[in-house]
């Protein structure tokens, strides 16, 4: 039997500390619904995916009520449709973004992810019409996220299409300039990206997974932030313990929501994904557990080492606590969905440079960045190198996801509201990369011997 | 199955006759029963069996949150797994 005081340090994490299961993810193999014809294929997905998670919400809420931990989120990711919609005739994806979408509100779900292509080493003709339809696909419907995988370790770097990614960015902004280029925060480009990640937007089910799949993301930075704030000059190595027995209390949650969601769906349990994911509220913040070890603000000189130490300790108490753990699992530094890093933004701590540093020891990547609405479509896509070879030189998963915002400057802020939060505009380097990313090709993998 | 009911709040008159009222009626019996008050905060842990319960769980859960509104403290039942989970291996 437990004692009366850690039921109440239970009760505290979530009551005052917002731990939560940030999402449980079902994901659902669409590859037996490709067709020659869209519209025989767009049926068979409109059904799978309905007849998969008819129970995935309702299941959700009740695993919530009987545990008393809430789950902010219950998604759904697919089978990168590139792979699915190539062998139909249709030249224009979008009309499977909006059968997702419609799925998706047929069974209750706030984000779908996969409208997807894995373009690392070269394109197929499903990949390019994917990527040319992910415009208009995210400015007409609501809850598709879209990726694309353009760089891997084994590969290289896809650098066509990191220079067309540039273009794609633009263009959903453009299409969405009136809604905060909102358009731009449902796609993800990655370098290496991992098959069974259950966050969004960068979410889809890869085709190494099972048919149907449960994947959870934990959350609980505010959890973290709150135990490193009892620990007043405290050496790091204290630190990183308590870090390390945080997180696998944090994690052994996820783990039992998880088994729990896999036995009442009667679908496999795939992975819990270790990730410390902030959202906008008060106490839940990543850049907070960075200032609580003594940083002014997040941003200055120290943050990258915080990071790293934060970093490896959530791994290292979480590996313990789950069967399988896999997805991004990192600390997550998304800009406008963290209040800290917001305010360190605001502030002048934190710039886009510092974040790339930042990336080099974390997942996910320069996440939910918002920069003035003129930078070049050639400042993006030399970003999302910047990103990707930091991902592929360093074998991990890298990520951008940057919102160039029309008629906005450096200093402005852009209002998302609910998890996307607010995010002020930030400076981007103004000389030009235009003709290095005119070059295009592909640049090779790199060596994975004489490390230094 | 068990569940742990947790109470927080102001103390006052007849909070355990309220929650125990509750349980009687619905058949969960009492494994075991704490309370402290520290600077006024009234917080009371219960660890409950649930294997002969006469209702939903989710109908004593809501009855719970009712009587805790009604009191002004709050009331949770939870299964114990998250406890289990959590504090031991």
């Amino acid at each position: 039997m437990f004692k009366g005081n850690e039921i109440l340090e239970t009760i505290h994490m979530i009551a005052q500390e917002n731990l939560d299961i940030r999402t449980v993810t079902m994901g659902i193999s669409l590859r037996d619904c490709a067709s020659d014809s869209a519209e025989t294929a767009r049926r068979k997905i409109y059904d799978k995916i309905c007849r998969y998670a008819e129970n995935l919400v309702k299941t959700g809420e009740e695993i919530e009520r009987d545990f008393g931990i809430p789950i902010i989120n219950k998604r759904i990711s697919v089978t990168p449709v590139a792979l699915v919609a190539e062998s139909s005739e249709a030249d224009n994806y979008s009309i499977f973004a909006r059968t997702l979408d419609d799925a998706a509100k047929n069974v209750g779900v706030n984000f779908i992810g996969g409208f997807s292509a894995l373009v690392h080493k070269g394109y197929t003709k499903g990949d390019h019409i994917l990527i040319r339809s992910i415009p208009e696909a995210l400015s007409t419907t609501e809850r598709v996220c879209a990726s694309v995988n353009l760089a891997t370790t084994k590969s290289g770097i896809n650098m066509d299409a990191v220079r067309e990614m540039g273009y794609t960015i633009k263009d959903c902004s453009e299409r969405t300039k009136d809604d905060g280029a909102v358009a731009c925060s449902k796609l993800v480009v990655f370098a290496n990206a991992p098959e069974d990640n259950p966050f969004m937007a960068g979410a889809f089910h890869g085709i190494g997974e099972p048919e149907c799949v449960i994947n959870v993301g934990v959350s609980g930075p505010g959890v973290v932030a709150s135990a490193i704030k009892s620990l007043k000059g405290a050496d790091f190595g204290t630190i990183a313990e308590t870090i390390k027995k945080t997180a696998f209390k944090i994690t052994r949650v996820g783990q039992l929501v998880a088994q729990e969601a896999s036995s009442r769906l009667k679908v496999p349990f795939g992975i819990v994904d270790l990730s410390l994911a902030p959202t906008p509220a008060v106490g839940d913040s990543v850049a907070h557990i960075l200032e609580a070890m003594g940083l002014e603000k997040c941003g200055t000189h120290g943050t990258t080492a915080a990071l790293a130490l934060l970093n490896d300790a959530v791994k290292k108490g979480g590996i313990m606590a789950s069967s399988y753990v896999g997805g991004l699992s990192g600390a997550f530094i998304p800009v406008s969905e963290d209040a800290g890093m917001i305010d360190a933004v605001v502030c002048g701590a934190l710039s886009i440079e510092k974040l790339e540093a930042m990336t080099c020891v974390c997942s996910v990547g320069l996440d939910m960045i918002a920069v003035p609405g003129d930078t070049p479509a050639s400042t993006l896509s030399a970003i999302i190198a910047d990103e990707a070879a930091i991902g592929v030189a360093n074998n991990k998963t890298t990520a951008v996801r940057i919102i160039p915002v029309p008629g906005m400057r450096e200093g402005d802020v852009v209002e998302y509201g609910g998890l996307f939060g607010r995010a002020p505009i930030m400076k981007v380097n103004p000389f030009s990369s235009e003709a290095f990313i005119q070059r295009g090709g592909r640049i090779p993998a790199p060596l994975q011997s004489l490390r230094n | 199955m068990k569940g742990v009911i947790t109470v927080l709040g102001c103390d006052k008159v007849g909070i355990i006759a309220s929650i125990t009222g509750i349980l009687a009626g619905t058949n969960v019996n009492i494994l075991d029963i704490s309370q402290t008050i520290m600077q006024n905060i009234f917080s009371m842990t219960m660890i409950v069996d649930l294997s002969k319960i006469k209702v939903e769980f989710s109908d004593l859960s809501e009855q719970l949150k009712k009587v805790g509104e009604e009191l002004g403290v709050e009331v949770r039942l939870q299964r114990e797994e998250i406890f289990t989970s959590m504090h031991r291996i």
